[in-house]
């Protein structure tokens, strides 16, 4: 997938640019001095362990966070400088793919893959429901499904049709966060081809957080690690990594490494350090 | 007994009392600016709301639902409860006023209270509880599982989308829940003093007409649209800030139940001394017994 890397002038201009994010809640740092840059066309994975602030960066990107210091910005744009109105039309340019679906129990799954487009384009109701149709038929899920609520399907299919909700504006950047979690291997895996395939047909740019590394090595072209802020040294940078996922294996950071493989043994004996200071 | 008091006092004598009234202002410093931060959270809340009403309103397929919920399906709880405290205030109040002879003004009395304050605070609690905290549950419940940001990632406000039609239904049908509490409650005042306390229906009437004039039913009609619009912010508010998981949603509809019914009743005196001093103002003359 690398060799699909855009030209250098369109480097100049990526289509998100984070910088010197800062973002808080309370008095607890969750982003620290974050510098990112994602290209059009790439297929961006976000690592890092639970709590390192993953997905408060991946909802920093749609404006759905506020920083207290830095900006993000989309297309020469930058969203925190943006009034309602255009940070709306700016979002249209988004899809979001949420963790559990986020799909509103209140609609029917027809209902909610029409959301945006009700929202935002005026068509006509046949040409609407043709529309959800073949975008429901893409994510691999039959129309029987159009009228049934979320609550009547399993997670794997909860989570497709989040997918086809977010495609549903042929969006020019798509949000994933933590596209596989909760799901049976074979699930993953179709998420996976589904998530490739959505960048392939459609042309679109990717931010995929996960902790997930197969999807990381299979779907990304890029991977960025973060640390979590309260482990961090003061001044010590938050991105531990920012390569090409073949690159994860070799590199000579061991927390990286033992993320890669999996390895719990220094976390082990931090936990076990921490327990023998609350026992004293 | 020594042991005890020892454990009390030790750690205070420890930490000296100056520390212990540094803690103390701490303490109630941080409480303060919290509340102070959390006011100014809801004024902004409410103010956004309005907002939208002037600028563009939701569609009549977000906005048609809330007013069915909250109009017609809280009218039959509305209607009984009305029923209920009219019947009670004859009750209470008869055996006083047969003691002066005054049995006959019970008409003035029991729809005075009604019009002018039970009607209106009934209707308005009755809403708190039915739909308030039933809002403060369903918008915790999206709040927690996204459904919130999933709106806002879809280019579709948040506040325009769920707040403002329920803003609408609350505001908009309070004063009818109110005129059927006043109405119901009437109805059961007339039914227990007339039916059952075999008050003459004559004078019973002809009393409650010398006392109750337009302006009062129109005050109570006043003041239930502040408490509909404060029960609907309040509501929202606490969903859209519910915290994490099944507790917190719990929490939520409590809350939005305590907090409005709070508001409720420091509305109710606010607004009752304001439409007294303006009806004092209007009318100098207007002598009133109740």
């Amino acid at each position: 997938m690398s060799d699909a890397m855009p030209s250098e002038t369109v480097e100049l201009h990526p289509l998100v640019r984070v910088e010197n994010l800062h973002v808080r809640f309370g008095n607890n740092m969750v982003l620290r001095d974050i510098d990112i840059h994602v290209r059009r066309g790439e297929s961006l994975a976000v690592i890092g362990e639970s709590g390192c602030g993953k997905t408060v960066l991946l909802k920093t990107l749609i404006g759905l966070v506020r920083p207290i210091q830095g900006s993000v910005w989309f297309d020469d744009r930058n969203l925190g400088s943006l009034d309602e109105k255009e940070l709306t039309r700016q979002r249209t340019r988004f899809g979001f793919v949420f963790q559990n679906a986020a799909l509103f129990d209140s609609m029917t799954i027809g209902q909610n893959v029409a959301f945006p487009l009700r929202q935002h384009r005026k068509m006509s109701d046949s040409d609407i429901q043709d529309l959800v149709v073949a975008r429901l038929a893409e994510v691999g899920l039959p129309s029987t499904v159009l009228n049934k609520k979320p609550a009547e399907l399993s997670g794997g299919m909860r989570k497709r049709v989040g997918l086809a909700r977010a495609l549903a504006m042929d969006p020019e950047l798509v949000l994933y966060d933590e596209p596989t979690t909760g799901l049976d291997p074979i699930m993953s895996d179709v998420i996976n081809e589904l998530m490739i395939n959505t960048s392939r047909k459609h042309a679109v740019t990717s931010v995929i957080v996960t902790h997930d590394m197969r999807t990381a090595h299979k779907v990304a072209n890029r991977v960025v690690m973060l640390w979590p802020v309260a482990r961090l040294d003061d001044g010590a940078p938050q991105v531990i990594f920012d390569g090409p996922p073949e690159q994860l294996e070799e590199f000579d950071d061991p927390r990286v490494v033992q993320f890669v493989q999996g390895e719990a043994r220094e976390r082990l004996m931090e936990m076990s350090r921490t327990r023998g200071d609350v026992e004293r | 007994m020594a042991t005890a008091s020892d454990s009390v006092n030790g750690p205070a004598e420890r930490g000296g009392l100056g520390d212990a009234l540094t803690e103390w202002v701490a303490d109630w410093g941080a409480a303060g600016l919290e509340t102070v931060g959390a006011l100014g959270d809801v004024g902004l809340f409410a103010w956004r709301t309005m907002g939208w009403l002037f600028t563009r309103l939701p569609s009549r397929g977000t906005i048609l639902p809330n007013f069915y919920q909250v109009g017609v399906l809280s009218l039959p709880v509305v209607a009984l409860t009305g029923t209920f405290i009219g019947m009670v205030l004859a009750v209470q109040s008869y055996s006083q006023f047969r003691a002066l002879g005054l049995e006959t003004r019970l008409g003035a009395v029991i729809n005075m209270s009604l019009v002018r304050e039970l009607g209106p605070v009934l209707a308005a609690t009755m809403l708190a509880g039915r739909v308030g905290s039933a809002m403060a549950a369903e918008l915790g419940t999206m709040r927690v599982t996204e459904q919130i940001d999933a709106l806002a990632s879809m280019g579709a406000n948040p506040l325009h989308y769920l707040v403002v039609p329920r803003f609408l239904a609350c505001v908009f049908l309070i004063p009818t829940l109110t005129v059927m509490a006043d109405f119901m409650g009437v109805v059961g005042g007339y039914f227990y003093a007339v039916g059952i306390l075999d008050i003459d229906k004559q004078h019973y009437w002809a009393n409650s007409q010398a006392f109750v004039g337009n302006y009062d039913v129109f005050s109570g009609i006043f003041k239930s649209v502040f408490f509909g619009a404060a029960i609907a912010i309040i509501s929202c508010y606490r969903g859209f800030n519910c915290a994490a998981g099944a507790e917190g949603v719990g929490r939520a509809a409590t809350a939005s139940f305590v907090y409005s019914f709070v508001m409720i009743l420091v509305l109710d005196l606010v607004l009752g001394i304001f439409l007294d001093s303006l009806y004092n103002s209007i009318w100098p003359e207007g002598a009133r017994l109740f």
